[in-house]
């Protein structure tokens, strides 16, 4: 990431909910996990999902004061283990071995669901396939015919926690956007995501609409331009 | 009544062909690997089977589909990069699959255990896993109709018993042990140690004996 890519995401960061700032390029996987990070409110219950979400561990602040949770059972989850710390009855939920904080706590799979579908996690953070303008998400299954289905946590997650934040570049491969009026994939949860972060632009799914609090190597009106669903500035 | 066995062979004894068996574990942690292969060994076949996941690589619950002994595997994530055994019996058309949200397979399972007959989760509303399920708008939301699953066997795995049956697990190990025990109406569990009736901390017990008919000793 150059310097001045730097800067201008200090600037964004700074100013969360202005004017669409634009910054000069399109942001990588490590500096978007870096800006979800630094707008989890200090103190949060968080839960991160399988992929891209999980690189927003590495940019937590110890000043931040945020609690991990993992869906198999744990609160206060630490990195991922290296070396001697691997053990093979602590892992995440991505079958990763992790480690434990001081403070941390284990419990069984009905309560830790039951902390994600109570309305205890203040922050999820999940991978799409596709977002709609509604908030609806999906990101459970391709709805190809020979794909075999799993579904995992997250049809839990996506309704359970208070904000849902996803994480996804903003276009497929072939440069359809992935965020949509109507999702054509099958549904994980319906009006379930707060706000879309994505490589060109950060979206706010509010009542009135989409709005765009910031955009990386892209006006505001090439945003427009590019996508079906209408975009509100600011 | 429980009872200590002294192999693993012995502890799995009298399973039934059909039978509907929950297996704790999330991927390898808290699996009853012991167990699982003597439920192979025992020969039990057109079993249903319980567990988060479908077997991984070429061991425990990944044998035991490899094997052709499970007609049927209700869970949340069956896929992985190294489900192939379960991934060639469903291509095959070979297993069924009840594809299940991980919170609303742990609920169900803990209903089982508790006596309740349903629940209202809004959990899947508006996806294709709730077609056909009965809705209801409840506090401000709109809700899915889901059952309890019980099971005949629950095959889990424990750090440590005492005397009572009752245990105590191990890090993330523990994931669906404690609920399975409840749901099952006879649970068998694999531990590392046993300790004497009065050696475990009564404040510290996660799952009370009365959830457990057999326990092992493996390793």
């Amino acid at each position: 990431m150059s310097e001045q890519t730097t800067s201008n995401l200090t600037t964004a960061g700074g100013a969360p909910h202005g004017a669409p700032q634009a910054s000069d390029a399109p942001l990588g996987r490590d500096d978007l996990a870096r800006l979800v990070a630094r707008d989890i409110a200090p103190g949060s219950f968080v839960n991160l999902g399988i992929g891209q979400p999980t690189l927003v561990s590495n940019y937590l602040t110890d000043e931040q004061d945020i609690t991990l949770h993992t869906e198999n059972g744990m609160l206060g989850m630490g990195p991922v283990a290296t070396g001697d710390e691997i053990d093979p009855d602590l892992i995440n939920a991505g079958k990763i071995p992790v480690t434990e904080l001081p403070g941390a706590s284990y419990f069984h799979h009905a309560d830790s669901f039951a902390i994600m579908r109570g309305g205890h996690l203040d922050v999820c953070v999940l991978g799409a396939f596709q977002v709609s303008a509604g908030g609806d998400l999906a990101n459970w299954h391709t709805g190809a015919p020979d794909a075999i289905p799993a579904v995992g946590g997250a049809m839990d997650l996506a309704t359970g926690a208070k904000d849902v934040y996803v994480m996804m570049t903003l276009l497929t491969k072939d440069g359809k956007p992935k965020l949509v009026p109507e999702l054509t994939y099958p549904a994980t949860g319906v009006g379930c995501v707060t706000r879309v972060y994505t490589d060109q632009a950060v979206f706010l799914i509010a009542a009135d609409g989409v709005r765009v609090r910031e955009t990386f190597g892209i006006t505001f009106e090439e945003l427009e331009g590019l996508m079906e669903v209408p975009l509100i500035a600011g | 009544m429980l009872e200590f066995k002294d192999t693993v062979a012995e502890a799995v004894a009298g399973i039934e062909d059909g039978s509907i068996v929950m297996i704790g574990g999330f991927g390898n942690a808290g699996q009853p690997f012991e167990l699982i292969d003597a439920l192979l060994q025992s020969g039990a076949t057109g079993l249903t089977v319980v567990n988060n996941n479908a077997g991984q690589a070429d061991e425990g619950l990944a044998l035991l589909i490899k094997e052709g002994r499970v007609r049927k595997m209700i869970c949340s994530f069956p896929r992985q990069s190294d489900s192939w055994h379960f991934d060639a019996k469903y291509r095959a058309g070979q297993i069924e699959l009840e594809l299940v949200p991980q919170g609303n397979l742990a609920e169900r399972i803990r209903a089982a255990g508790a006596g309740i007959g349903g629940f209202f989760t809004p959990t899947g509303y508006g996806t294709m896993l709730a077609e056909g399920k009965e809705t209801r708008f409840l506090d401000g939301k709109w809700q899915v109709f889901e059952t309890p699953i019980h099971a005949d066997v629950a095959l889990i795995k424990a750090l440590t018993a005492d005397r009572k049956g009752n245990l105590v697990y191990r890090k993330t190990a523990r994931n669906f042990g404690p609920i399975m025990a409840a749901a099952a109406k006879r649970t068998i569990a694999q531990v590392s140690e046993i300790v004497p009736t009065g050696g475990l901390d009564p404040e510290n017990v996660i799952t009370p004996g009365i959830y457990v008919n057999t326990i092992v000793k493996v390793g």
